[in-house]
């Protein structure tokens, strides 16, 4: 029988392999979402078991590192959902010592503070498509939304960034 | 300005204070920890809510006073 066959059918091992084989790619995308090592690893843990409770709707045939993907961004975007929005950046992956000196670091904090006001399934696409540069379609995949949604919601969230930016004091020339 | 130009003019202006993620290296296994999760959490037993067995006893009521209506029943179905 086939590895995802065995995984559908709840083999233990079967899904332990699954697990060390895309353990590293599914951590990689929500570092990339969440900005943060610890709860990372942790959301990694939580998105495969999300994925080894729904094994029984996992068709054989499909695409596991796609599916594996989509529910990696869903766990990623509930924690979003759920912290708070005055979290910071933690440094080591937002480090001002990377960013541009000839920025000041109140302006970069102001920057930070609006994009965190952003509601979650914004912030998420706008961390994807304008902070990480992922292309709409991958966004989309990922997301489980069609990618015209995908533009308009990376367009929403840049109109709702440039008003938070003005009423902070930033100058944004965005319409 | 369009849409294409109000994006990059953001994406300018966010990556001056939110840089890209450098490090995305896992650093550790992460599957002890996922036996651990695995061993606390069985996974949940399918239940049936409350009213699927409300639908299921009204249902079996109504095929033993009426079993005439097993036919249109399963016509429905």
């Amino acid at each position: 029988m086939e590895l995802l066959e065995r995984f559908a059918a709840g083999d233990l091992e079967a899904f332990e392999e699954l697990f060390r084989e895309h353990q590293k790619e599914v951590y990689a995308w929500i570092v990339r979402i969440v900005r943060d090592h610890g709860i990372a690893e942790d959301l990694t843990v939580e998105t495969f078991w999300r994925i080894y409770r729904s094994r029984a709707r996992f068709e054989a045939a499909g695409n596991f590192r796609a599916w594996a993907r989509r529910i990696a961004t869903n766990a990623a975007l509930d924690h979003l959902r759920h912290s708070r929005r005055e979290t910071e950046l933690p440094e080591d992956l937002a480090s001002a010592a990377v960013a541009d000196p000839a920025v000041r670091r109140e302006t970069r904090g102001r920057i930070k503070q609006a994009f965190f006001q952003l509601p979650a399934k914004y912030r998420l696409v706008a961390t994807l498509a304008l902070i990480e540069e992922e292309p709409y379609n991958h966004i989309a995949e990922a997301a489980g939304i069609s990618t015209a949604l995908v533009k308009v919601r990376v367009f929403r969230a840049v109109r709702m960034l440039r008003k938070k930016l003005n009423s902070l004091g930033v100058e944004a020339n965005v319409k | 300005m369009s849409n294409e130009e109000n994006n990059k003019e953001m994406k300018g202006l966010l990556r001056q204070a939110i840089v890209p993620a450098q490090d995305t290296e896992l650093r550790r296994d992460l599957w002890p920890q996922m036996l651990r999760r695995l061993e606390e959490q069985p996974a949940p037993v399918v239940s049936v809510p409350w009213f699927d067995w409300v639908l299921a006893a009204i249902l079996s009521v109504v095929l033993v006073f009426f079993p005439g209506s097993m036919l249109a029943l399963l016509y429905h179905l």
